[in-house]
């Protein structure tokens, strides 16, 4: 049987692994090779790499990350941020990682998608999307990008089939409402995406317990949840979580 | 004991060569007929299209090799699309493959689960294999596919259930393959790579 992944998010700016509130503010929590180590030694399924840096000269160092990364740890793990052409996409899955991320650039440019998915296979292609609730887009929610600052035109679940068309293969959910809550993932937004697309859906933003992420398999029909700061502070472990989720029913891998 | 990786540019072949590189192997990675037809065993990765997969063969002569290589008696093992390839025919692009273990690449049935099958699945041994040694029972391991290898029973190794069951560890005397990828597998897939490495040293 298919177990549920749990996939631990690291964001990194400048090298540095950092956790940031609601899309503002951030905070140093460690170096990113070290602790994708740590959670690959504790059991987590898969990891996913954000590079918020700011500056495009300091980009080389998350390629160094990354080939430091596939050197010590055997579980896929993905990369996002900043990817704008093919060209990047390439860089990256050269270094190492099994899949790219794309978000804002594919809202701006959709055809990123296509080419990604016709070059290196759609299994490489994780669509990011940002979005919040909206009682005026005709899925209750709106696409935003640039880190959750601009709002766009789109509705996230017209979106969403649209990149599948394109040749996303997985989503990555990110509830700006629930993001940095720690009240839970936004259930409707993860089952509405997961029950109309035909590729995986990985729920993000929200999670504070073990139990949102029950729920989130359970009742979002989420085929992986991320999480990032449970960990990161010592709250959690993941083999904690995976115990808790595997007595609840959810297959997990152990 | 010296181990050629067969490059014939299907597929990324980093995660490979940074798992043989942690196992300390002796190994090269190499799209020369000659240069690997000295080497004691070779590993078969592949990610991506049967039918692209098979022309690279054709064309480089790799695929010609591969049959000499497995006509010799040394092992080989076959990963992802290395494990349908070495079939003797592919339902994606309905092509012709090497012939080394009898059977046929089948596609999953639509309408049923998510299509290509990702993430962790297990797998039950149903025969025992050097690949499989200090393997626990039923362990989770990486997927990546939307055909399987279809086979008579007295190939399968281990066997695992996406909506169909299959087997997902093949082999016939010193051919051997697997659908998922030990190289993304963790601690399991790291033992399968080593069991590979170690195997006739």
């Amino acid at each position: 049987m298919l177990k549920k992944r749990i996939i631990i998010c690291l964001d990194v700016r400048d090298g540095k692994t950092t956790k940031g509130i609601k899309f503002k503010g951030n905070i140093d929590i460690g170096d990113p090779v070290e602790m994708a180590e740590k959670y690959y030694h504790d059991g987590v399924d898969e990891l996913v790499f954000y590079d918020i840096t700011a500056s495009a000269e300091k980009r080389g160092i998350m390629i160094d990350v990354v080939e430091r990364v596939a050197e010590r740890i055997f579980i896929p793990f993905s990369v996002g941020g900043g990817i704008a052409s093919v060209a990047d996409m390439r860089r990256v899955l050269l270094a190492g990682a099994e899949k790219i991320s794309v978000n804002s650039q594919a809202v701006k440019n959709p055809s990123i998608i296509e080419e990604g998915a016709s070059i290196f296979g759609r299994q490489c292609i994780v669509l990011g999307m940002d979005a919040a609730r909206d009682p005026d887009m005709p899925s209750g929610y709106r696409v935003f990008i640039n880190g959750g600052r601009t709002a766009t035109e789109l509705d996230a679940l017209a979106w969403a089939k649209q990149a599948e068309r394109l040749g996303a293969g997985e989503f990555v959910l990110n509830s700006i409402d629930a993001d940095g809550t720690k009240n839970g993932y936004e259930i409707p937004l993860t089952k509405m995406i997961s029950d109309n697309v035909g590729v995986p859906v990985v729920a993000s933003g929200g999670a504070g317990k073990p139990v949102h992420l029950e729920d989130v398999f359970k009742k979002g029909n989420a085929d992986a949840a991320l999480i990032a700061s449970m960990v990161h502070y010592g709250d959690y472990t993941v083999q904690g979580i995976k115990e808790y989720l595997a007595a609840s029913g959810v297959p997990m891998r152990m | 004991m010296k181990t050629g990786v067969v490059d014939y540019k299907a597929g990324n072949l980093r995660s490979i060569q940074n798992l043989l590189q942690f196992l300390k192997a002796d190994f090269i990675i190499s799209d020369r007929a000659e240069e690997l037809l000295k080497c004691d065993k070779l590993l078969f990765p592949g990610v991506g299209e049967a039918a692209y997969a098979m022309g690279q063969l054709g064309k480089t002569g790799l695929g010609a090799m591969m049959k000499d290589f497995a006509q010799s008696g040394r092992p080989i093992f076959g990963i992802c699309l290395g494990c349908q390839i070495i079939l003797d025919h592919s339902e994606e692009g309905d092509v012709d493959c090497l012939g080394l273990i009898p059977g046929i690449a089948k596609r999953f049935p639509s309408g049923g689960l998510k299509v290509p099958e990702i993430g962790w699945n297990s797998f039950d041994k149903v025969q025992e294999h050097y690949l499989l040694k200090d393997i626990p029972a039923s362990p989770d391991v990486y997927f990546v596919h939307s055909y399987y290898p279809s086979v008579d029973a007295r190939y399968g190794i281990a066997q695992t259930e996406y909506m169909v069951p299959f087997y997902s560890v093949i082999g016939r005397d010193n051919v051997a393959a697997a659908q998922f990828h030990p190289e993304k597998s963790g601690p399991v897939g790291i033992q399968i790579m080593r069991n590979f490495i170690e195997y006739g040293g």
